[in-house]
């Protein structure tokens, strides 16, 4: 019975649906943002320089960008839709702020990216150079705009700014027209969207250096002289374009996840205390490798944990081997007091001290782990690539070719496990409360939602359970055509494009058809 | 005039673009197979849309993120009621994009026709959607004001009597919801409303085909236009003409409605193949498209969910909408920006402006679903060289 009342337990099953639509939609997100910026480069690279190769790397790559953008595109619906469908008490009562900047995305950066792709796509040859040079320039610049209103979004529910309380309305409401500047410098948005443009840059040039490192190391290693010629005029060239991506969104996904934690300790410090598993506060808190079990809300105990490195956790935090860190306990005890001083939540909820506002110990602890964890192999895959490249060199190792393509998913998965930490770190709260305002007495003190109460009630267990399991299936299916799709392309590679066995004429046809993508 | 009544009409303009332009994108998935008997001219009716349709989708997230933003209850009410028929409007979408963009991937017929099949379906899917979920606004569902409060920890409903509607408002512990279920969203004016809506993307995708191709595709589109615009006429007038005079309260909503009228009118004696403007057929039915959609709006003002229960459920403009400051926003918003999307969306309209003819399809599009090129033979899969 209590599987069963689980099963349908509405809020269970609103936030499977939407954990599923956002996972699977943001593993398509970071490639678009990325390979629309790195289409871009090699297209101005051709139109600077002249040499073919860029622009083959143009049409090879911007093949997979149009498969990607296409399910990108139609699970990214989805999204906007589910918070009316799924979570209206949430839209009831945050639509005053939440809507605006999901409207300006639209209006920003959908009709940029469509509108510029359908000439990028058509225009080849029908619009100047010049001109088409910059439609895919508007796609990049529209995909990097889209994620920044998006995340302005996202950051407001990990720390609402910009906005009050209205008992009178029931709702939380924009601070004056001024609130909308506030969301715009919300500080958790400029650490969040560089740390997701870095990440979605890390995640391409893996794509990108792993798919050529392939290549290059196959051609050269079985492709006769052809291929020697080949993976040194092609796929040299490509995989250190890819390689220099991953070393600059590398390096920036580091530096602005660790400005990203160390503000989160500030301003979320229960998400930090259950991703390091720190119970207690503690001077000086270590750094746990693994860890299984979570923190109790009082008393002693606690997970057991393998590998701890004693002052890491507070360095990482504060700078300092010896700071001390709140841990769980703290964070929950903060939350009960702070809570119960808000005269407009003890209205609302009742006592502060009968919630329990501790995360999911085990997803929020791993999923902050294996985010980090997966970007070791585009690390190595930097390291290993870069060295064998040295002096001019074209590696055949079998191996940094199916490293290459092993890397690709797996940074996938990273970028979807940092999601997993952000969003199920902030629970149980759809709004988390905003710490600092509460301790100043600031006007947004009292908006907060827990995320039991952002449910569409008029919407029955049983149809969302049926959602669930349509759209998982329907993903399921897209994403095997997707991955089908994706691979079958990139063994095309770059100069077999459109030239069956069966077109005798396809030497004469092919300058026509060189630059076509269309239908 | 209040803000919350300019972003009323604004919203009605929003779906007035979004069915206008997306309306003939639906037409014209609808009549792939009719006018397209061979493959290359199936691939010249998707063609005609094939710059344009993304774009033209985004008006539908406009118009929804702008229902967020300006008017909150109203977007909670509608998509939580409305659930079921959303989801399902979203996988006919969803398959529809990947239709589009992944049918010419891959060389081969298949493939192609498979996505074909796929599209056509989502085409009729979407616009009987669409036209139900009109016909609800007009008819009225079954909404409820309810009073949220938190009891042990989780959310529980309780219906607010009638009387007491206006005391829950000024506390602000009230929530309007839909408590009919899904099946209540369907009666005869309703589903008339659907089959009315897709007539009227048939004729109008129709009549866009005849603009936009050459040779037999567009004589197809002709005749299916003349066809089609002269069912929609009749259709839509029953639709109307029922839901004026059965659900609204308001007399001026004969304006549009006879806009409407004379507009499609005029659109299905141009559609004619004796008079042929295929131009003039395609700007009226437009024209037809924005009066049946201010219709439907003057039918639930001063309300943006009309209560079929009791009006004092009906969820009004007033109520529903955000604050003064968010308005504002919006509106500068608005005002800065949809001038520029409409510039660069004309502008690629121009671009394309050339129709489309089986001479422009490529012959070969996509690539052979498991044709290895040759001296790549250390991959796998097969290589017939």
């Amino acid at each position: 019975m209590d599987i069963l009342s689980t099963a349908l337990d509405p809020v269970v099953l609103g936030r499977w649906q939407f954990g599923v639509t956002t996972v699977y939609h943001f593993i398509l997100v970071p490639l678009t943002i990325g390979l629309s910026l790195a289409v871009a480069i090699m297209q101005t690279i051709w139109h600077k320089t002249g040499n073919e190769t860029w622009l083959k790397a143009t049409r090879f790559f911007g093949k997979l960008l149009l498969i990607n953008f296409a399910l990108g595109v139609a699970t990214g619906i989805v999204q906007e839709f589910q918070f009316g469908m799924n979570w209206s008490e949430y839209s009831r009562y945050v639509g005053d702020i939440f809507g605006a900047p999901l409207a300006v995305e639209a209006l920003l950066a959908f009709f940029l990216e469509s509108t510029f792709l359908g000439l990028w796509i058509f225009g080849w040859g029908r619009i100047s150079k010049k001109l088409h040079l910059a439609t895919i320039w508007l796609v990049a610049i529209g995909t990097t705009l889209s994620a920044l209103w998006i995340l302005t979004a996202n950051s407001w529910m990990q720390h609402p700014v910009g906005a009050v309380f209205n008992p009178a309305t029931g709702r939380a409401e924009l601070d004056g027209v001024g609130g909308f500047g506030a969301l715009l410098t919300n500080p958790v948005l400029l650490w969040t969207f560089t740390h997701v443009i870095s990440s979605a840059w890390l995640i391409t040039g893996t794509f990108i250096a792993g798919i050529s490192i392939w290549w290059m190391t196959r051609s050269a290693r079985d492709g006769g002289e052809a291929g020697v010629k080949e993976a040194r005029q092609v796929w040299r060239p490509i995989t250190a374009f890819g390689l220099g991506i991953v070393v600059v969104g590398g390096v920036l996904t580091a530096g602005t996840g660790h400005f990203q934690g160390q503000e989160m300790v500030e301003l979320q410090p229960m998400k930090m205390a259950t991703a390091e598993a720190i119970c207690v506060d503690t001077e000086g808190a270590a750094f746990t490798v693994a860890a299984f079990g979570e923190c109790p809300l009082d008393g002693d105990g606690g997970p057991m944990r393998i590998i701890t490195v004693p002052g890491v956790a507070s360095l990482m935090a504060s700078n300092s081997f010896t700071s001390e860190e709140m841990g769980v306990q703290g964070a929950q005890q903060q939350l009960v007091e702070l809570l119960n001083a808000d005269p407009n939540f003890v209205a609302k909820y009742g006592d502060a001290a009968q919630y329990d506002f501790r995360p999911p110990a085990m997803p929020t602890f791993w999923s902050f782990r294996l985010m980090i964890g997966t970007a070791a192999f585009a690390a190595l895959l930097a390291i290993w690539g870069l060295w064998a490249m040295r002096g001019g060199r074209i590696p055949t190792s079998r191996g940094l070719g199916r490293f290459g393509i092993i890397s690709i998913p797996v940074l996938f998965i990273g970028a979807s496990f940092g999601w997993i930490f952000t969003e199920m770190g902030r629970q149980p709260w759809v709004v988390s409360p905003n710490l600092m305002a509460m301790q100043n007495g600031d006007p947004g003190a009292s908006v907060f939602q827990m995320t039991e109460m952002g449910i569409s009630t008029s919407v029955p267990a049983a149809q969302t359970l049926i959602t669930l399991i349509l759209f998982t299936v329907l993903y399921a299916v897209l994403g095997v055509i997707w991955v089908w799709l994706m691979r079958r392309y990139v063994l095309e590679g770059i100069d077999g494009d459109q030239q069956g066995p069966d077109d005798s004429n396809a030497n004469e046809e092919d300058s026509a058809q060189a630059l076509s993508f269309g239908y | 005039m209040a803000l919350s009544i300019i972003w009323f009409i604004l919203i009605a303009l929003l779906w007035t673009v979004y069915l206008v332009l997306e309306g003939f994108d639906f037409g014209v998935g609808m009549l792939i197979r009719v006018v397209g008997k061979t493959p290359d001219e199936r691939s010249v009716a998707v063609r005609t849309i094939g710059p344009h349709w993304d774009g033209n989708e985004v008006w539908l997230l406009t118009a929804g993120g702008a229902m967020f933003a300006a008017f909150p209850l109203w977007y909670a009410t509608m998509f939580s009621g409305m659930y079921l028929a959303l989801f399902l409007m979203l996988v006919l979408l969803i398959v529809r994009i990947t239709a589009i963009e992944w049918r010419s991937k891959l060389k081969s017929q298949r493939w192609r026709d498979t996505w074909d099949w796929v599209h056509i379906v989502a085409a009729y899917g979407v616009p009987l959607i669409l036209g139900v979920a009109f016909s609800n606004f007009v008819q009225g569902m079954k909404i409820e004001a309810q009073a949220p409060t938190v009891v042990d920890g989780s959310l529980v409903m309780t219906t607010i009597a009638p009387a007491d509607v206006p005391a829950a408002m000024a506390n602000g512990n009230i929530a309007f919801n839909l408590t009919g279920g899904f099946f209540s969203l369907f009666t005869p004016f309703t589903l008339l409303g659907g089959i009315t809506v897709l007539a009227v993307c048939m004729a109008h995708g129709a009549q866009f085909l005849a603009l936009k191709t050459e040779g037999e595709v567009r004589e197809r589109s002709v005749k299916v236009g003349a066809v089609a615009s002269v069912v929609t006429v009749a259709l839509a007038a029953i639709w109307v003409l029922w839901g004026q005079l059965a659900y609204s309260p308001n007399a001026w909503g004969w304006i549009p409605l006879v806009i409407a009228a004379v507009a499609l009118v005029l659109a299905a004696v141009y559609a004619q193949p004796k008079v042929q403007r295929e131009g003039m057929a395609f700007i009226f039915s437009s024209v037809g498209i924005a009066g049946a959609v201010a219709w439907v709006f003057t039918t639930m003002f001063p309300n943006v969910m009309v209560s079929s229960i009791d009006p004092a459920y009906s969820l009004p403009i007033s109520w529903a909408s955000s604050t003064e400051p968010t308005l504002i926003v919006m509106t500068v918003v608005a005002v800065l920006l949809v001038p520029i999307v409409l510039v660069y969306t004309i502008w690629s309209y121009w671009v394309f402006r050339k129709r489309v003819s089986v001479d422009s399809i490529d012959a070969n599009p996509g690539i052979l679903p498991d044709w290895i090129r040759p001296k790549a033979n250390f991959l796998t899969g097969k290589n017939p060289m």
